[in-house]
């Protein structure tokens, strides 16, 4: 029958087919790409009743430390009833957060796993014949349970937080926020945490806490200066005598010192803020605010659980003065330890940024894979160059500046410190330190603020120390 | 649940996938062969349908603890099969991939709403025997009717006077005047009118198709999508419009005219969204359906955790929760398919409706009659359009129109008027393939006369020296 075409043969039923087809398999694609990539997210929304269904049919999963410490678990009392119990208490209030009255912490970050269950077949059937609900899915961190309690007895008493992460993978080995709480008892504390307005204690000051970088900032500072003055930094030298003024601001070092004559090396190590608002005024504004840019300031880290936004005004109509307060960290400039501890796993990681994360993996219970995370890269925030020289930098800062109680250990610790003013009262201010060992090879990165004590290196430090030598030893 | 049971739900998830992918494999091969060997497909088909069909209510049984659902799925089999083989008897050269695919999204549609809501599911039931009945009719009287070509206003004043009466009498659901009531049955016209507005354009456009044709039609054509769109009914409006456009574009064989069409309706969407305030929210829940999560996103979220949580192989019947989802039997039921029964059987589901579609263009570009040409074409872009609105909407890939999936989602008028378009196209297939017969023996008769010129030719001089060599050339052709 092919001898003689069909007249009416049409080229536009062809192409009008071919076009419902092209749109279906878009369609298709669209269907299948959207409803795999957005099972989590949509499972965890609170109008999605599928929830409530997981619930009642799966026992909320475990959540361990690294190490396999159990950090909450659910279990059944005696009348049935089920309940979460965190065995650690306060100490891993904030990271592994609480699963009643909403969710914080690894129980919101990994509610869908925990919820889940991938308990094998056989199991299944011997749990639904005694009536019993299926275990969920066990939660793997990296959280180190020795590193987690010396970190949180180091802070003791005091308002603040500290973070500890592995600059070449992003594991986050420990985190604490103080002040803390018992997840146990989030339901009767509730209603006088709700009451309270101006209670933080729920607030995680590692992650969301704002805080004003001080003397920390003066990495972001010294970076810059590197950057435009590659060949010539070495060269820097200032004579410092204790204050400067521009316009009707004034500055002076930490307790009105006078460095006197400073290179760029000494600058950092003894953290000069006269030597640093000198330098600032040099500075290129909208290459600033570009780099500022390419640390992370002013937008959402790449992280998975919450966190606030850095925030930081360079640009070409910054005045002087406000130039001054810039560059040594005052002013308006705020920072989240956890934006400070990625800059400074960036420079022990030689320019590139490990994404920090808390989940290391999922376990069903008989302990077969579910899921592993593997460490990811965010990308490089500086070069390679740029790392080395922060990093010898920040040596210095131990060797012959204000981390000196660093000093002549069993490693060599690298870091800065801060001593960051706040409120109208002058003398009150923050202590800060955020650094890693082995300087030559970096395996831990340390970053620690304490609100209102004083000075960094009197107070900061001592706490890093008791962190390296713990892991170290 | 005894272990037995507990086995037998967790894999039934796995041979129902199997079972509905096997099938959909059948129906693209079928495409391949020629059509003397599309048999063995065809009933490989049958095989699976009945099998896929068998399984699903196996599963129900199981979950429900309720054997009786095993007699509801008895009068479904019966019918379906006593269907299938009454339609092969009373019509030996119909399609039968149509026939098949129609038997299958029937079944699905059986199991879905069986699962959502067993009232509605036997009030479907009723709909179909009563619509699959009436089917077994249409073919003969499309094929021996030929006054049909020549009725082209009283589809048009019909179509219009249906969805006028509806725009000014009609009861308003959900916030779109639909449908009315005759003798306590309620119609909702605009599906009817689906059919008659393709035999409108078609009849009209088939002999002429110059500017003054196209020019009334688009007229009409807008008296229809207006009424709709007033109605509220903006689904089926943005069927008929799309389904003009097309078919005046195969008709003109003018592509100046999809153009036109396109930026007339683009405009007019235009407009329609700055006047209507019911296409605003329409469109707002599509963009940002999560910020408006508690009124007009609901639906559509809801749509989308079911899609989502369903994973590769489904929940399993009745261990999902699509009933969250409101009218999930009528504009979401892709939705509830794809939570309880996996994105597998949902992207199949899709294929085999490409694949009915893929065939009704097989058939209109096989016709010579410009006519039946357009009609096929005609009610292909309607049906498959129609999908494209459902499915689409119903996951956030356009904004939502709320129109039902043919065949699937419960709804009498929507069914009726779909089981009534695809026999109307196995009509069509079947004056196909007289056409094709007719010239056969055309062809036939005009190379015996041929032949018999020219051996006469030849033998005239050479007096019969060569032998039959010639026929047997012929006959390989």
């Amino acid at each position: 029958m092919k001898t003689k075409k069909n007249k009416n043969k049409s080229k536009e039923i062809r192409i009008v087919t071919w076009g419902f087809v092209l749109l279906f398999l878009g369609l298709s694609g669209y269907i299948t790409y959207y409803s795999a990539t957005h099972k989590q997210e949509l499972i965890n929304n609170s109008y999605n009743g599928r929830q409530q269904m997981l619930i009642a049919q799966n026992r909320r999963g475990r959540i361990l430390s690294a190490g396999g410490e159990v950090l909450a678990q659910t279990v059944e009392d005696d009348g049935g009833n089920e309940k979460r119990e965190y065995p650690y208490g306060n100490l891993f209030s904030h990271v592994v957060g609480y699963a009643t009255n909403g969710r914080m912490g690894v129980e919101a970050l990994a509610n869908y796993y925990l919820i889940n269950s991938n308990v094998p077949l056989s199991q299944k059937a011997g749990l639904e014949l005694a009536g019993e609900k299926y275990p969920g899915d066990d939660v793997y961190t990296t959280l180190d349970v020795n590193l987690q309690q010396v970190a949180s007895t180091a802070l003791g008493v005091y308002q603040g937080a500290i973070l500890v992460t592995q600059p070449d993978t992003g594991k986050i080995l420990a985190m604490v926020s103080k002040p803390d709480f018992d997840p146990q008892q989030i339901s009767a504390m509730w209603d006088e945490l709700i009451a309270d307005k101006d209670s933080s204690i729920l607030l995680n000051r590692a992650t969301q806490g704002l805080y004003p970088p001080g003397s920390t900032f003066k990495i972001m500072t010294a970076l810059e200066y590197i950057k435009e003055n590659p060949d010539s930094f070495q060269n820097y030298s200032y004579n410092c005598s204790g204050a400067l003024t521009r316009g009707q601001d004034r500055i002076q070092c930490y307790h009105g010192t006078v460095h006197g004559g400073v290179n760029f090396t000494t600058s950092f190590a003894k953290s000069c803020n006269t030597s640093f608002a000198n330098m600032g005024f040099t500075l290129d504004r909208d290459a600033f605010a570009d780099t500022l840019e390419g640390l992370l300031f002013n937008q959402e880290l790449p992280v998975s659980f919450n966190s606030s936004i850095s925030r930081v005004d360079v640009s070409a109509e910054t005045a002087d003065s406000d130039m001054m307060q810039i560059s040594i960290g005052q002013g308006t400039t705020s920072i989240t330890p956890l934006l400070l501890n990625m800059i400074t796993c960036a420079i022990a990681n030689e320019g590139i940024l490990m994404k920090p994360y808390v989940v290391d993996r999922v376990e069903n219970s008989a302990g077969s894979s579910v899921k592993a995370f593997s460490p990811s890269s965010y990308g490089k925030l500086m070069e390679p160059q740029e790392a080395q020289i922060l990093s010898s930098l920040m040596t210095d800062v131990v060797e012959q500046g204000t981390a000196s109680r660093l000093k002549g250990l069993s490693y060599t610790a690298a870091g800065k410190t801060g001593s960051a003013e706040y409120g109208t009262v002058k003398g009150d201010s923050h202590a800060w330190f955020t650094g890693f060992a082995p300087a030559e090879d970096p395996q831990i990165c340390v970053t620690i603020i304490i609100e209102g004590a004083g000075a960094g290196g009197d107070y900061a430090v001592p706490i890093a120390k008791r962190i390296f030598d713990a892991y170290f030893q | 649940m005894s272990q037995l049971e507990i086995y037998i739900s967790e894999f039934s998830r796995y041979v129902i996938a199997l079972l509905i992918v096997l099938y959909t494999c059948e129906s693209f091969a079928v495409f391949c062969h020629a059509q003397e060997n599309r048999k063995g497909g065809y009933v490989r088909q049958s095989f699976l349908m009945f099998a896929f069909h068998f399984s699903c209510f196996v599963t129900i049984c199981f979950e429900t603890e309720d054997i009786n659902y095993l007699f509801f799925y008895a009068f479904q089999q019966i019918m379906l099969y006593a269907f299938t083989v009454l339609y092969r008897m009373l019509y030996p050269r119909s399609n039968r991939l149509v026939s098949n695919n129609m038997c299958m999204l029937l079944s699905i549609g059986f199991v879905i709403l069986t699962r959502l809501d067993m009232a509605k599911a036997i009030k479907q039931f009723i709909i179909v025997a009563g619509s699959l009945a009436i089917a077994l009719a249409i073919p003969f009287f499309v094929h021996k009717f030929t006054l049909l070509k020549r009725m082209k206003w009283i589809y048009g004043l019909v179509g219009v006077a249906a969805l006028g009466i509806v725009m000014i009498l009609g009861q308003t659901t959900y916030g779109s005047k639909l449908s009315y009531s005759v003798a306590g049955i309620t119609f909702q016209p605009s599906e009817f009118v689906k059919i008659l507005f393709v035999f409108y354009i078609a009849s009209s456009l088939y002999e002429e198709s110059g500017f003054f044709e196209v020019f009334t039609t688009a007229v009409v054509a807008a008296v229809h999508v207006i009424s709709l769109v007033i109605s509220k009914d903006l689904g089926s409006a943005l069927i008929f419009f799309i389904v003009y456009v097309l078919m005046v574009f195969v008709a003109t064989r003018n592509f100046w005219y999809v153009l036109a069409g396109s930026v007339g309706g683009c405009g007019a969407a235009y407009v329609a969204y700055q006047v209507f305030r019911h296409v605003q929210v329409r469109v707002q829940a599509w963009r940002d359906p999560w910020s408006v999560i508690d009124s007009d996103g609901f639906q559509i979220t809801q749509s989308l955790f079911a899609i989502s949580s369903g994973g590769w192989f489904g929940l399993g019947l009745y261990k999902g929760t699509p009933r969250s989802i409101p009218f999930v039997e009528t504009d979401f039921i892709f939705s509830a398919i794809a939570e309880e029964l996996g994105i597998v059987a949902a992207i199949c589901l899709i294929l085999i409706c490409i694949s009915t579609f893929l065939m009704c263009m097989d058939i209109a570009s096989g016709m010579r009659d410009r006519f039946y040409q357009l009609i096929a074409f005609g009610l292909g872009v309607t049906y498959i359009f129609q999908v494209f609105l459902t499915v689409g909407g119903g996951t956030k890939f356009i904004p939502l129109t709320g129109v039902t999936l043919p065949l699937i989602s419960y709804g009498g008028s929507s069914v009726l008027t779909t089981i009534l378009m695809f026999a109307i196209v196995q009509g069509l297939h079947i004056i196909r393939q007289d056409e094709e017969e007719a010239l056969k023996i055309a062809l036939k008769k005009k190379r015996l006369h041929n032949q018999r010129m020219k051996r006469q030719a030849k033998e005239g001089p050479r007096q019969r020296s060569y032998p039959a060599g010639d026929e047997i050339e012929d006959e390989e052709e």
